[in-house]
Order: structure tokens, then C-alpha cells, then sequence
């Protein structure tokens, strides 16, 4: 596959709902389809943006659907970047410890298991911690 | 949009929860008072038919997590039919196969009731 040269950046601005994952995922899937991914890095880079978007809606703005989340997908060099801003609470879900599923279990937690996924579905997960009231989690896959 | 649809009947005393579409944060708490009024009613006996369900994220996983211990404190179980490879996938990332039993069609799951006690 060579899609080296092509260049693609798409933005989606939403309110920050529930309501909204559905179109939240439908974005990232057209720009991820169009950007040369097979359909099942498609689904996988759809659900860590979903994960991301919903940690977003619970986190940084506890379900206020008032708040604003952009994402913005770059495609280019064979490397596909999401950039999910909000202008919310600070949340660094990186420094989230991978949770042991057995231990959870035991402990009856239930919250967490999604920056897990994030984590084992995209190759790399970034967070920029906020400046001028706006926080960033940016993650990339790779086309290869 | 994301459209979800949850049925649910009942077979040899064990409920069926049927799955259909997406299942995520939006989506989920629909789920949830399916659980709470099996609870309620005290039917602990559950096999959830993944069969029409296209996606699920951690929010819908996190369904599963919550309910499953009461279910087997009440000698019943929470078990997985019929998923589709794409689904089975994401349990298996979190290692739900560790802790889930998960069959190939639902009458298999509904069967596993009858045969012997659960935990």
C-alpha cells in the first residue's frame, strides 16, 4: 500500500452528550476508511476515540452536555494522528494504571476499562495537560 | 446514528437478553435497568445474545462487570451467546474470557443452567 503522500485533515466539533458518539464514530471512520486502513483498524481507531470522547463527557465536564469536544484527524506519512480537545476539567488519562481484569473483578470496579482499550487499540496515546483551559489526548496509528 | 434495541424473553427459567445494534455510554444505562429488574424479580439465571449486536464499548463491558457477582451470589450466572468474531474481540482485549463463559449459540448457554449448580 502506498499512501505516503496522501495528506488528509478533517474536524468535527460536538457538544459533549452521549448523544453524539454515534456521529463521533461515523467521522472517524469515514476519515480512517478514506486515509487507506483496513476495515478492522477502522472499527479499532473508531472505538478509541469513542473511549476518549466518552472519558471526555464523564471527566472533564460530568455530563454537562454544554461543553465542546473537537477532534481533529491529520493523516499523513503513513501515520494517522486524532486530536481530541476540551475545555473541561484536567484528566490525564494516560496515568491511568492498566487494570489486572481478575483483581477488578474482585474489586467490583467497573470504571477504567476504557483507556485500557485506548491504550491496546491505537499505537500511541499522548495527553497535553491543559493551557489556556483546553486539554489534549492525542492518538496515532500507524498505516503499515 | 447510534440505534440500540434490547428484547428479552424467557427459556427453561433463564432470561434472554437479545442485543442488537450499538452499545456504548449512550446506550448502556438501557441495559442496566434490564439488570435491575431482573434483580428485582429475583432471576439471577441470565444469557445475553450477542448475535445482532454490531459494537460495544467499554461502557456496555462495564454492564457485565456490575452485575455478574450478584447474579452468581444468587446461584445464577451471566452468560455470553452467540457473539460475532468483531465483538469477541473486545471482551477478549479486557480478558473477559477468564471470567465469562461464552458459547456458540444461546440454546448451549441455556442448557449449561440445567446441568449442574452454578459456583
Amino acid at each position: 500500500m502506498s499512501k505516503s503522500n496522501l495528506k488528509i485533515e478533517k474536524e468535527l466539533r460536538v457538544k459533549s452528550t452521549t448523544e453524539n458518539l454515534g456521529q463521533i464514530r461515523d467521522f472517524t471512520k469515514s476519515v480512517a476508511a478514506q486515509s487507506g486502513f483496513s476495515e478492522e483498524s477502522v472499527d479499532k481507531i473508531a472505538l478509541a476515540v469513542d473511549e476518549a470522547c466518552t472519558n471526555i463527557i464523564k471527566h472533564a465536564y460530568k455530563y454537562s452536555p454544554e461543553g465542546d469536544i473537537v477532534i481533529n484527524i491529520k493523516v499523513a506519512d503513513n501515520k494517522l494522528t486524532v486530536s481530541i480537545t476540551d475545555f473541561g476539567l484536567d484528566f490525564d488519562p494516560t496515568l491511568v494504571p492498566v487494570p489486572d481484569i481478575k483483581k477488578y473483578y474482585q474489586q467490583h470496579k467497573i470504571g477504567g476499562l476504557g483507556i485500557y482499550l485506548i491504550k491496546k487499540l491505537m499505537d500511541e496515546v499522548k495527553y497535553n495537560p491543559a493551557v489556556d483551559n483546553k486539554n489534549q489526548v492525542v492518538l496515532i496509528k500507524y498505516l503499515n | 446514528m447510534a440505534d440500540f434495541n434490547v428484547q428479552m424473553h424467557e427459556d427453561n427459567q433463564v432470561s434472554i437478553i437479545n442485543l442488537q445494534g450499538y452499545l456504548d455510554a449512550h446506550t448502556a444505562p438501557e441495559l442496566e435497568n434490564i439488570f435491575t429488574r431482573l434483580i428485582d424479580s429475583k432471576k439471577y439465571k441470565v444469557v445475553v445474545n450477542f448475535e445482532k449486536l454490531n459494537y460495544i464499548s467499554s461502557a456496555g463491558l462495564g454492564v457485565f462487570m456490575a452485575y455478574v457477582e450478584t447474579m452468581r451470589d444468587n446461584k445464577g450466572d451471566i452468560k455470553f451467546a452467540s457473539m460475532t468474531p468483531k465483538v469477541f474481540n473486545i471482551f477478549d482485549l479486557l480478558g473477559f474470557p477468564l471470567l465469562y463463559e461464552f458459547y456458540n449459540d444461546e440454546n448451549e448457554a441455556v442448557q449449561k443452567f440445567s446441568e449442574k449448580s452454578q459456583h
